[in-house]
Protein backbone atom coordinates (compact mmCIF):
# COMPACT_ATOMS: atom_id res chain seq x y z
CA UNK A 1 0.00 0.00 0.00
CA UNK A 2 1.39 2.70 -1.15
CA UNK A 3 1.47 6.57 0.64
CA UNK A 4 0.16 9.90 -0.35
CA UNK A 5 1.40 12.91 1.14
CA UNK A 6 -0.25 16.11 0.43
CA UNK A 7 -1.37 19.55 1.89
CA UNK A 8 -4.58 20.10 3.47
CA UNK A 9 -5.03 24.21 4.35
CA UNK A 10 -1.13 24.41 5.03
CA UNK A 11 -1.11 21.31 7.03
CA UNK A 12 0.59 17.90 5.82
CA UNK A 13 -1.54 15.09 5.60
CA UNK A 14 -0.90 11.30 4.73
CA UNK A 15 -3.53 8.86 2.76
CA UNK A 16 -3.15 5.47 1.43
CA UNK A 17 -4.67 4.64 -2.43
CA UNK A 18 -8.24 4.65 -2.57
CA UNK A 19 -9.04 7.40 0.05
CA UNK A 20 -11.24 10.45 -1.00
CA UNK A 21 -9.88 14.18 0.00
CA UNK A 22 -12.43 13.89 2.59
CA UNK A 23 -11.92 11.06 4.01
CA UNK A 24 -8.29 12.00 4.58
CA UNK A 25 -9.29 15.42 5.95
CA UNK A 26 -11.54 13.95 8.33
CA UNK A 27 -8.86 11.41 9.62
CA UNK A 28 -6.66 14.36 10.38
CA UNK A 29 -9.28 16.57 11.90
CA UNK A 30 -9.89 18.70 9.45
CA UNK A 31 -13.47 19.64 9.64
CA UNK A 32 -15.58 20.16 6.19
CA UNK A 33 -18.87 20.88 5.65
CA UNK A 34 -20.95 17.78 4.44
CA UNK A 35 -24.75 16.66 4.24
CA UNK A 36 -24.79 13.88 2.16
CA UNK A 37 -21.56 11.84 3.24
CA UNK A 38 -22.20 9.46 6.00
CA UNK A 39 -19.16 6.63 6.73
CA UNK A 40 -21.25 3.99 6.07
CA UNK A 41 -22.14 4.45 3.00
CA UNK A 42 -20.11 4.84 -0.28
CA UNK A 43 -20.04 8.24 -1.64
CA UNK A 44 -22.64 9.97 -3.17
CA UNK A 45 -21.61 13.53 -4.63
CA UNK A 46 -25.44 14.41 -4.02
CA UNK A 47 -24.93 17.84 -1.89
CA UNK A 48 -21.61 19.53 -3.59
CA UNK A 49 -21.41 20.98 -0.22
CA UNK A 50 -17.76 19.26 0.97
CA UNK A 51 -16.27 21.52 -2.38
CA UNK A 52 -13.29 22.47 -1.82
CA UNK A 53 -10.16 24.49 -3.93
CA UNK A 54 -7.49 21.88 -4.76
CA UNK A 55 -4.06 23.15 -6.77
CA UNK A 56 -2.50 20.67 -8.72
CA UNK A 57 0.76 21.66 -10.29
CA UNK A 58 -0.23 25.30 -9.98
CA UNK A 59 -3.85 25.11 -11.49
CA UNK A 60 -6.40 25.60 -9.10
CA UNK A 61 -9.81 23.68 -10.03
CA UNK A 62 -12.67 23.07 -7.71
CA UNK A 63 -13.63 19.69 -6.67
CA UNK A 64 -15.73 17.96 -4.47
CA UNK A 65 -13.90 16.09 -1.78
CA UNK A 66 -16.04 13.40 -0.83
CA UNK A 67 -15.83 12.14 -4.66
CA UNK A 68 -12.14 13.12 -5.26
CA UNK A 69 -9.30 10.53 -4.95
CA UNK A 70 -6.36 11.63 -2.85
CA UNK A 71 -3.23 12.64 -5.32
CA UNK A 72 0.56 13.46 -4.54
CA UNK A 73 1.32 17.01 -4.06
CA UNK A 74 -2.19 18.79 -4.14
CA UNK A 75 -2.90 21.45 -2.17
CA UNK A 76 -6.14 21.91 -0.74
CA UNK A 77 -7.78 24.62 0.60
CA UNK A 78 -11.07 24.09 2.37
CA UNK A 79 -11.98 27.56 3.30
CA UNK A 80 -11.36 29.82 0.57
CA UNK A 81 -13.27 33.23 -0.42
CA UNK A 82 -14.60 30.97 -3.64
CA UNK A 83 -15.33 28.15 -1.67
CA UNK A 84 -17.29 30.16 1.18
CA UNK A 85 -19.23 31.52 -1.78
CA UNK A 86 -19.71 28.73 -3.43
CA UNK A 87 -21.30 26.94 -0.29
CA UNK A 88 -22.94 29.69 0.51
CA UNK A 89 -25.03 29.62 -2.51
CA UNK A 90 -25.39 25.64 -2.44
CA UNK A 91 -27.01 26.76 1.35
CA UNK A 92 -29.72 29.44 0.16
CA UNK A 93 -30.39 27.01 -2.96
CA UNK A 94 -31.25 23.85 -0.55
CA UNK A 95 -32.96 26.60 2.13
CA UNK A 96 -35.00 27.34 -0.71
CA UNK A 97 -36.67 23.76 -0.24
CA UNK A 98 -36.20 23.68 3.43
CA UNK A 99 -35.72 26.68 5.08
CA UNK A 100 -35.86 25.23 9.21
CA UNK A 101 -33.53 22.10 8.43
CA UNK A 102 -30.83 22.56 12.05
CA UNK A 103 -28.22 21.49 9.98
CA UNK A 104 -28.85 24.32 7.01
CA UNK A 105 -29.79 26.96 9.53
CA UNK A 106 -26.23 25.66 11.27
CA UNK A 107 -24.44 25.99 8.74
CA UNK A 108 -26.29 28.79 6.69
CA UNK A 109 -25.10 31.25 10.24
CA UNK A 110 -21.26 30.32 9.83
CA UNK A 111 -21.64 31.13 5.57
CA UNK A 112 -24.11 33.89 6.13
CA UNK A 113 -26.56 32.34 3.71
CA UNK A 114 -29.84 34.02 3.62
CA UNK A 115 -32.43 31.86 3.67
CA UNK A 116 -34.77 33.79 1.72
CA UNK A 117 -32.30 34.38 -1.13
CA UNK A 118 -34.43 32.46 -3.73
CA UNK A 119 -37.79 31.40 -4.17
CA UNK A 120 -39.26 29.64 -1.39
CA UNK A 121 -40.35 25.90 -3.18
CA UNK A 122 -40.77 23.92 0.30
CA UNK A 123 -40.54 20.71 -0.68
CA UNK A 124 -38.38 19.61 2.29
CA UNK A 125 -36.63 17.19 0.89
CA UNK A 126 -32.99 17.78 -0.16
CA UNK A 127 -32.05 14.71 -2.32
CA UNK A 128 -28.76 13.95 0.00
CA UNK A 129 -29.94 9.96 -0.93
CA UNK A 130 -28.82 9.16 2.92
CA UNK A 131 -32.60 7.04 3.05
CA UNK A 132 -32.65 5.38 0.25
CA UNK A 133 -29.20 4.59 0.03
CA UNK A 134 -28.86 3.43 3.95
CA UNK A 135 -32.01 1.22 2.96
CA UNK A 136 -30.25 0.06 0.11
CA UNK A 137 -26.78 -0.42 1.32
CA UNK A 138 -26.77 -1.17 5.05
CA UNK A 139 -30.04 -2.68 5.94
CA UNK A 140 -30.54 -4.04 2.34
CA UNK A 141 -34.06 -4.05 2.86
CA UNK A 142 -34.71 -1.67 -0.39
CA UNK A 143 -38.17 0.04 0.90
CA UNK A 144 -37.46 3.47 -0.43
CA UNK A 145 -36.12 4.44 -3.39
CA UNK A 146 -36.16 8.04 -5.75
CA UNK A 147 -38.74 8.52 -8.67
CA UNK A 148 -39.00 10.84 -11.39
CA UNK A 149 -36.20 13.14 -11.91
CA UNK A 150 -34.79 16.71 -11.98
CA UNK A 151 -37.45 19.20 -10.82
CA UNK A 152 -39.71 16.08 -10.01
CA UNK A 153 -37.18 13.77 -8.06
CA UNK A 154 -38.83 12.81 -4.86
CA UNK A 155 -38.33 9.96 -2.47
CA UNK A 156 -40.66 7.44 -2.18
CA UNK A 157 -41.49 4.62 0.17
CA UNK A 158 -42.71 0.78 -1.46
CA UNK A 159 -45.59 0.20 0.07
CA UNK A 160 -45.39 -3.50 0.37
CA UNK A 161 -42.45 -3.61 1.39
CA UNK A 162 -42.12 -0.59 4.29
CA UNK A 163 -45.95 -1.79 5.62
CA UNK A 164 -43.24 -5.56 6.44
CA UNK A 165 -40.10 -3.92 7.30
CA UNK A 166 -40.14 -0.19 8.26
CA UNK A 167 -41.94 -0.50 11.47
CA UNK A 168 -39.26 -2.29 13.30
CA UNK A 169 -36.28 -0.91 11.57
CA UNK A 170 -36.70 2.87 11.02
CA UNK A 171 -33.02 3.37 10.94
CA UNK A 172 -33.20 6.12 8.47
CA UNK A 173 -35.25 8.28 10.42
CA UNK A 174 -32.17 9.78 12.35
CA UNK A 175 -30.28 10.34 8.82
CA UNK A 176 -32.66 12.74 7.56
CA UNK A 177 -31.41 16.45 7.62
CA UNK A 178 -35.24 17.54 7.27
CA UNK A 179 -37.87 15.57 8.75
CA UNK A 180 -38.80 14.97 5.29
CA UNK A 181 -38.25 11.42 5.23
CA UNK A 182 -40.57 11.02 8.67
CA UNK A 183 -43.49 13.03 6.73
CA UNK A 184 -43.37 10.63 3.85
CA UNK A 185 -43.30 7.26 5.61
CA UNK A 186 -46.20 8.86 7.81
CA UNK A 187 -48.07 9.30 4.76
CA UNK A 188 -47.34 6.23 3.05
CA UNK A 189 -48.48 3.96 6.52
CA UNK A 190 -51.52 6.21 6.45
CA UNK A 191 -52.51 5.50 2.47
CA UNK A 192 -50.98 2.17 2.08
CA UNK A 193 -51.23 0.17 6.19
CA UNK A 194 -52.97 2.24 8.11
CA UNK A 195 -54.16 -0.94 9.98
CA UNK A 196 -50.37 -0.52 11.68
CA UNK A 197 -51.38 3.10 12.69
CA UNK A 198 -54.99 1.94 14.37
CA UNK A 199 -53.87 -0.89 15.92
CA UNK A 200 -54.19 1.70 19.07
CA UNK A 201 -56.85 1.84 21.59
CA UNK A 202 -59.46 3.29 18.69
CA UNK A 203 -59.60 0.08 17.54
CA UNK A 204 -60.46 -1.26 21.01
CA UNK A 205 -57.62 -3.85 20.80
CA UNK B 1 -56.89 -7.12 -24.63
CA UNK B 2 -56.41 -7.40 -21.15
CA UNK B 3 -55.99 -4.18 -19.38
CA UNK B 4 -53.74 -5.99 -17.19
CA UNK B 5 -51.00 -8.18 -18.73
CA UNK B 6 -51.45 -12.09 -17.91
CA UNK B 7 -47.86 -12.80 -15.81
CA UNK B 8 -47.25 -15.52 -18.56
CA UNK B 9 -47.07 -12.99 -20.68
CA UNK B 10 -43.93 -11.37 -18.24
CA UNK B 11 -42.50 -14.55 -17.95
CA UNK B 12 -41.93 -14.73 -21.86
CA UNK B 13 -41.05 -11.63 -22.17
CA UNK B 14 -38.02 -12.63 -19.01
CA UNK B 15 -37.31 -15.89 -21.03
CA UNK B 16 -36.52 -14.17 -23.76
CA UNK B 17 -33.60 -11.77 -22.39
CA UNK B 18 -32.68 -14.90 -20.45
CA UNK B 19 -34.08 -13.26 -17.08
CA UNK B 20 -30.18 -11.09 -17.04
CA UNK B 21 -30.33 -8.01 -15.16
CA UNK B 22 -28.23 -6.50 -17.77
CA UNK B 23 -32.00 -6.57 -19.55
CA UNK B 24 -34.02 -4.88 -17.21
CA UNK B 25 -34.68 -1.64 -19.19
CA UNK B 26 -35.46 -4.01 -22.12
CA UNK B 27 -37.62 -5.80 -20.48
CA UNK B 28 -39.42 -3.39 -19.15
CA UNK B 29 -39.50 -1.87 -22.70
CA UNK B 30 -41.13 -4.92 -24.34
CA UNK B 31 -43.45 -4.96 -21.26
CA UNK B 32 -44.50 -1.01 -22.27
CA UNK B 33 -44.80 -1.75 -25.88
CA UNK B 34 -46.85 -5.00 -25.60
CA UNK B 35 -48.91 -3.53 -22.76
CA UNK B 36 -48.78 0.31 -23.72
CA UNK B 37 -47.80 0.70 -19.56
CA UNK B 38 -46.44 -0.66 -17.50
CA UNK B 39 -48.93 -2.15 -14.32
CA UNK B 40 -47.73 -2.91 -10.70
CA UNK B 41 -48.04 -6.23 -10.95
CA UNK B 42 -45.67 -6.53 -13.62
CA UNK B 43 -42.61 -4.53 -12.24
CA UNK B 44 -43.10 -6.80 -9.16
CA UNK B 45 -42.68 -9.83 -10.98
CA UNK B 46 -39.62 -8.26 -13.16
CA UNK B 47 -38.31 -7.38 -9.85
CA UNK B 48 -38.41 -10.66 -8.29
CA UNK B 49 -37.60 -12.67 -11.45
CA UNK B 50 -34.30 -10.42 -12.08
CA UNK B 51 -33.76 -10.14 -8.46
CA UNK B 52 -33.35 -6.52 -8.98
CA UNK B 53 -35.09 -4.42 -6.13
CA UNK B 54 -38.14 -3.10 -6.23
CA UNK B 55 -37.09 0.97 -5.50
CA UNK B 56 -34.82 0.21 -7.70
CA UNK B 57 -37.18 -0.66 -10.59
CA UNK B 58 -39.58 1.90 -10.14
CA UNK B 59 -36.54 4.74 -9.93
CA UNK B 60 -35.91 3.42 -13.66
CA UNK B 61 -39.50 3.15 -14.76
CA UNK B 62 -40.26 6.65 -13.60
CA UNK B 63 -36.97 8.36 -14.63
CA UNK B 64 -37.72 7.89 -18.12
CA UNK B 65 -40.54 9.45 -20.39
CA UNK B 66 -40.93 6.27 -22.69
CA UNK B 67 -42.44 4.46 -19.62
CA UNK B 68 -45.70 4.97 -18.05
CA UNK B 69 -46.90 3.76 -14.90
CA UNK B 70 -50.91 4.73 -15.69
CA UNK B 71 -52.98 3.04 -18.32
CA UNK B 72 -52.34 4.45 -21.48
CA UNK B 73 -55.31 4.22 -24.17
CA UNK B 74 -55.02 1.89 -27.41
CA UNK B 75 -54.55 5.17 -29.89
CA UNK B 76 -51.45 7.78 -29.12
CA UNK B 77 -52.48 11.35 -30.05
CA UNK B 78 -49.64 13.40 -29.72
CA UNK B 79 -50.48 17.23 -31.29
CA UNK B 80 -47.42 19.65 -31.78
CA UNK B 81 -47.03 22.72 -30.01
CA UNK B 82 -44.05 23.85 -31.28
CA UNK B 83 -43.28 27.53 -32.77
CA UNK B 84 -44.25 26.68 -36.54
CA UNK B 85 -47.46 25.02 -35.54
CA UNK B 86 -48.45 27.41 -32.80
CA UNK B 87 -48.21 30.29 -35.29
CA UNK B 88 -50.36 28.21 -37.82
CA UNK B 89 -53.08 27.12 -35.29
CA UNK B 90 -51.97 24.57 -32.90
CA UNK B 91 -53.89 25.75 -30.20
CA UNK B 92 -57.26 25.48 -32.02
CA UNK B 93 -56.10 21.69 -32.77
CA UNK B 94 -55.51 21.15 -29.50
CA UNK B 95 -58.61 22.29 -28.30
CA UNK B 96 -60.13 20.42 -30.72
CA UNK B 97 -59.30 17.69 -29.13
CA UNK B 98 -59.75 18.23 -25.86
CA UNK B 99 -63.42 19.17 -26.63
CA UNK B 100 -63.69 15.91 -28.79
CA UNK B 101 -62.40 13.31 -26.26
CA UNK B 102 -62.99 14.74 -23.45
CA UNK B 103 -59.75 14.96 -22.09
CA UNK B 104 -56.35 17.34 -21.09
CA UNK B 105 -52.93 16.93 -22.25
CA UNK B 106 -51.15 13.77 -20.25
CA UNK B 107 -54.37 12.14 -19.88
CA UNK B 108 -56.12 9.00 -20.84
CA UNK B 109 -60.24 8.14 -21.53
CA UNK B 110 -62.43 6.60 -19.45
CA UNK B 111 -62.85 3.79 -22.11
CA UNK B 112 -58.76 3.59 -22.84
CA UNK B 113 -59.44 4.55 -26.20
CA UNK B 114 -57.04 7.38 -26.31
CA UNK B 115 -53.91 9.34 -24.94
CA UNK B 116 -53.40 12.93 -25.40
CA UNK B 117 -50.02 14.27 -25.55
CA UNK B 118 -48.56 17.36 -26.84
CA UNK B 119 -44.91 17.51 -28.42
CA UNK B 120 -43.01 20.65 -28.79
CA UNK B 121 -41.70 19.17 -32.53
CA UNK B 122 -42.39 16.47 -34.93
CA UNK B 123 -39.73 17.52 -37.48
CA UNK B 124 -41.92 18.63 -40.46
CA UNK B 125 -42.97 22.18 -40.00
CA UNK B 126 -44.13 22.63 -43.04
CA UNK B 127 -46.97 20.60 -42.46
CA UNK B 128 -47.95 22.80 -39.45
CA UNK B 129 -50.33 22.28 -37.42
CA UNK B 130 -49.45 18.76 -36.95
CA UNK B 131 -51.21 15.88 -35.00
CA UNK B 132 -49.68 12.55 -34.78
CA UNK B 133 -51.66 9.03 -34.16
CA UNK B 134 -50.20 6.24 -33.21
CA UNK B 135 -47.31 7.30 -35.51
CA UNK B 136 -48.96 8.63 -38.01
CA UNK B 137 -48.78 12.45 -39.17
CA UNK B 138 -51.72 14.33 -40.41
CA UNK B 139 -50.73 17.68 -41.41
CA UNK B 140 -52.40 21.21 -42.69
CA UNK B 141 -54.84 20.28 -39.38
CA UNK B 142 -57.80 22.32 -39.29
CA UNK B 143 -60.61 21.86 -36.48
CA UNK B 144 -62.60 20.00 -38.79
CA UNK B 145 -60.25 18.05 -40.02
CA UNK B 146 -58.90 17.07 -36.46
CA UNK B 147 -62.62 16.10 -35.90
CA UNK B 148 -62.56 13.70 -39.29
CA UNK B 149 -59.62 12.22 -38.66
CA UNK B 150 -60.13 11.31 -34.78
CA UNK B 151 -63.62 9.50 -35.71
CA UNK B 152 -61.24 7.18 -37.51
CA UNK B 153 -59.68 5.96 -34.62
CA UNK B 154 -62.91 5.84 -32.50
Amino acid sequence: MSEIQFEIDGSIVTATEGMTVLGVAQKAGIYIPTLCHHEKLEPFGGCRLCIVEVEVKGWTKLVVSCVYPAEKDIIVRTRSEKVDRIRKTILELLMAHAPDAPELVKLAKVYGADKDRYEKDPSFCIHCGLCVRYCNEVTGKNAIGFVDRGINKEISFIPQIAAVECNDCKQCFPLCPTSYLQAAFVLTQALAFPSAVNSGPETGE
Amino acid sequence: MDTIMELDNIDRIIDKHHGEASALLQILLDIQSENRWLPWEALARVSERLAVPLNRIQHIATFYKAFSLVPKGRHRVHICVGTACHVRGATRILDTVEEAIGIKPGETDLDLNFSLETVNCLGCCALGPVMEVDGKVHGKMSPVKTSQVLKIYE
